[in-house]
């Protein structure tokens, strides 16, 4: 009994270290997004970008930040003061929250102690994904609302039926490839992947629709219309100043990361690259490997992300539902279809 | 109809084929074209580090100028601030005292001469209307400044100074 | 008292303050969030019924789509105090006697009612493997019928946009 109490210390401790990490990990990855978003726009446009605090401009997220932690708080006048500050708090938490479910990295072996480097292996990781990506959806809503300005709303309406109308196409790409891997665990899906050809192989047009979807959950440029600073003047976030700003503009690349690690693990292997179990190493040698090659590929779909933002421009509202229900939904289901057939096929054989 | 000119194009009104329309293509055009700018030389000066090189006919701020002995060549004759479009100069002229011939080249000499620099528009008229060539235009600009007042320059901060003296 | 107790009392009695939350505050707004974070301790229930998946279907189906849906609608409602129109009292005492006549129901079948003797069985049909397995062979035939319903309903909403 004693013993399992103390075996329980152990794990929680882990789990605590790993959650921390992780943690710490977003934060630094959505800083240094801030600051490779600059910087690709600049090359982009035949710029620099930021250079001027430190050397390549790498000290520029610090100078940021620091700005706006000194900058003054406003709260509007006729704002809703508790929704006001609930909606970048729960922005934030739930970006946050995603990471939970994504396999790090296989397993370090320290003291003989078995660690997976994830914080919480649950059989339904897929779905826990879905539940907190929709729920990301309040923090866009009350700020919009609470601020009570019409351009705040109307963003946060824009916000609510975007993210609502994708999920829908995002889900059921997503029921293709779970069909495929015959799991909603993360880990499961990775392993398989690790094991056997990556799952863009077999889901061209799933991934697509995923890749696609990804960028309007995120609310990224081309489907950022709950920003559009050209007609809504920064829409949701717009009477919002100081570190409230710095948690919604946080949050967006928090999310931005979390959904490359996720399409990383589901299409692209995750932590697994060719070669892994043939390499000969120690364990820990080759998890650390792993997650350098799972860290790799999100900055891959960082860069992605940024370098959409600065080629295509924003999408009109009808088009954006256009896209969404009468050529994402269909081709989603289409997806849907074919793998079923395939795979009945193949069982069939 | 004949058109205007040789550039002018007819607007393509065709309907869509069937790659315009799946949209994916055109995107992929799109974001080829971005990357190869990442690779693109930049366009940036970095500017303290880095200076453009001026023009050779650059009209930056004004100076007076003396002669090879030392003496200011201006007679405020009033003729910069004629030809001056944006009426950026004013001037008084004053009468030379015996015993100051080595300080004016003329009788009358400019007692007071002041350019406002946020007027001035740098068309360098003064310097072509000026009979004495004692106005020109330099390659520099006029330093920022907190107040209006910094930016209307007096005689001693247009004067160059004395070839002789240095001062 | 097991963790399994703790954690169950204090999430009954969230649920229940929550819940009488979307009764009683003035605005909708906060009557809305109240009515979400019951749906939270609801799936929290689930969990601890160690039935993870309809947990997580509830938060994502009724917390993250019905909830956004309902705010969304109350957004575009000017619902303040002074604007409220004036309610009748005829409408009142109907609100109060149908309320009332619901409670005497509701009484009356818990007053009636005998609780099975329940024993702590650890049931494993929350989890989404047996939950499946239940769905596609005992439930094979209603549970096909509501996803052809789902899917005319999606149909549906293809083709009134492609209108």
């Amino acid at each position: 009994m004693i013993m399992q109490i103390a075996f329980d210390y152990i794990f929680l401790i882990d789990k605590i270290v790993l959650i921390a990490c992780v943690l710490a990990l977003s934060l630094l990855v959505a800083m240094y997004s801030t600051w490779g978003e600059r910087k690709v726009a600049g090359w982009i446009q035949d710029r620099y970008g930021p250079n001027r605090a430190g050397p390549l401009g790498l000290l520029q997220p610090l100078a940021d930040g620091g700005k706006l932690f000194f900058k003054e708080e406003i709260i509007p006048a006729n704002s809703n003061r508790f929704l006001f500050i609930l909606g970048p708090s729960l922005a934030m938490l739930v970006a946050c929250m995603t990471s939970a479910v994504i396999p790090w990295g296989d397993i370090l072996e320290i003291g003989g102690r078995k660690i997976s480097l994830q914080i919480a292996e649950v059989n339904i990781g897929v779905l826990y994904i879905f539940g907190v990506v929709s729920l990301g959806v309040y923090g866009i809503m009350l700020g919009g609302w609470a601020s009570n300005n019409k351009f705040s709303l109307l963003a946060a309406v824009r916000g609510a039926s975007q993210i609502i109308s994708y999920e829908l196409a995002m889900g059921l790409s997503l029921i293709a490839l779970v069909m495929l891997s015959g799991s909603l665990n993360l880990k499961d899906i990775v392993e398989q992947q690790r094991h056997g050809l990556w799952n863009i192989c077999y889901q061209p047009l799933g991934f697509l629709i995923f890749l696609v979807c990804a960028f309007a959950e995120c609310t990224r440029t081309p489907f950022d219309l709950t920003e559009a600073d050209s007609e809504l003047n920064g829409g949701y976030h717009l009477e919002y100043s100081s570190m409230k700003l710095g948690f919604y503009l946080f949050a967006e690349y928090i999310n931005m990361f979390i959904s490359s690690a996720l399409m990383a693990s589901l299409y692209f292997g995750g932590y697994s690259f060719p070669g892994m179990d043939s390499l000969g190493l120690s364990t820990n040698v080759v998890t650390m490997l792993g997650f350098g090659a799972l860290f790799i590929k999100i900055i891959a779909f960082l860069f992605l992300f940024m370098w959409v933002r600065w080629t295509i421009p924003r999408f009109r509202y009808d088009q954006l539902m256009k896209l969404g229900w009468n050529m994402l939904i269909p081709l989603a289901l289409f997806n849907m279809l074919i793998t079923g057939g395939l795979i009945l096929w193949q069982q069939g054989h | 109809m004949q058109a205007l000119t040789d550039r002018s194009k007819m607007v393509d009104r065709k309907p869509m084929t069937f790659v315009e329309r799946l949209y994916l293509w055109n995107i992929i055009k799109g974001m080829r074209i971005t990357f190869a700018h990442l690779f693109r030389k930049k366009v940036t000066v970095k500017f303290p580090e880095q200076k453009r090189a001026f023009s050779p006919v650059f009209r930056g701020l004004h100076i007076l100028n003396r002669d090879e002995e030392g003496r200011e060549r201006c007679t405020a004759c009033g003729l910069c601030a004629v030809s001056c479009p944006a009426e950026a100069i004013t001037m008084e002229g004053a009468e030379r005292k015996p015993g100051e011939e080595h300080l004016y080249r003329e009788e009358k000499y400019a007692a007071k001469y002041e350019i406002n620099m946020l007027r001035c528009i740098f068309c360098g008229f003064c310097e072509e209307a000026c009979p004495k060539d004692a106005i020109y235009l330099t390659e520099t600009f006029a330093p920022a400044n907190y107040k209006r007042e910094g930016f209307i320059y007096g005689k001693d901060d247009l004067l160059i100074p004395d070839p002789k003296t240095g001062k | 008292m097991g963790i399994q107790q703790i954690l169950f009392l204090v999430l009954a009695v969230i649920s229940v303050i929550t819940a009488l939350g979307v009764v009683l505050s003035k605005s909708p707004v906060s009557s809305v969030l109240c009515l979400i974070l019951t749906f939270f301790t609801i799936a929290g229930h689930y969990i601890l019924l160690n039935a993870q998946f309809l947990a997580v279907v509830h938060i994502i189906v009724y917390a993250g789509a019905i909830m956004v849906l309902f705010l969304f609608v109350i957004m575009f409602m000017n619902l303040n105090t002074e604007g409220e129109p004036h309610k009748r009292n005829w409408l009142k005492y109907a609100g109060a006697i149908s309320g009332g006549a619901l409670l005497v129901v509701l009484v009356a079948a818990i007053h009636d009612t005998t609780m099975p003797n329940l024993q702590a069985v650890p049931t494993d049909v929350g989890l989404i493997e047996n939950l499946g397995k239940i769905l596609f062979s005992t439930y094979v035939a209603p549970f096909e019928i509501s996803s052809i319903l789902f899917l005319s309903a999606m149909v549906g909403a293809v083709v009134v946009g492609k209108k």
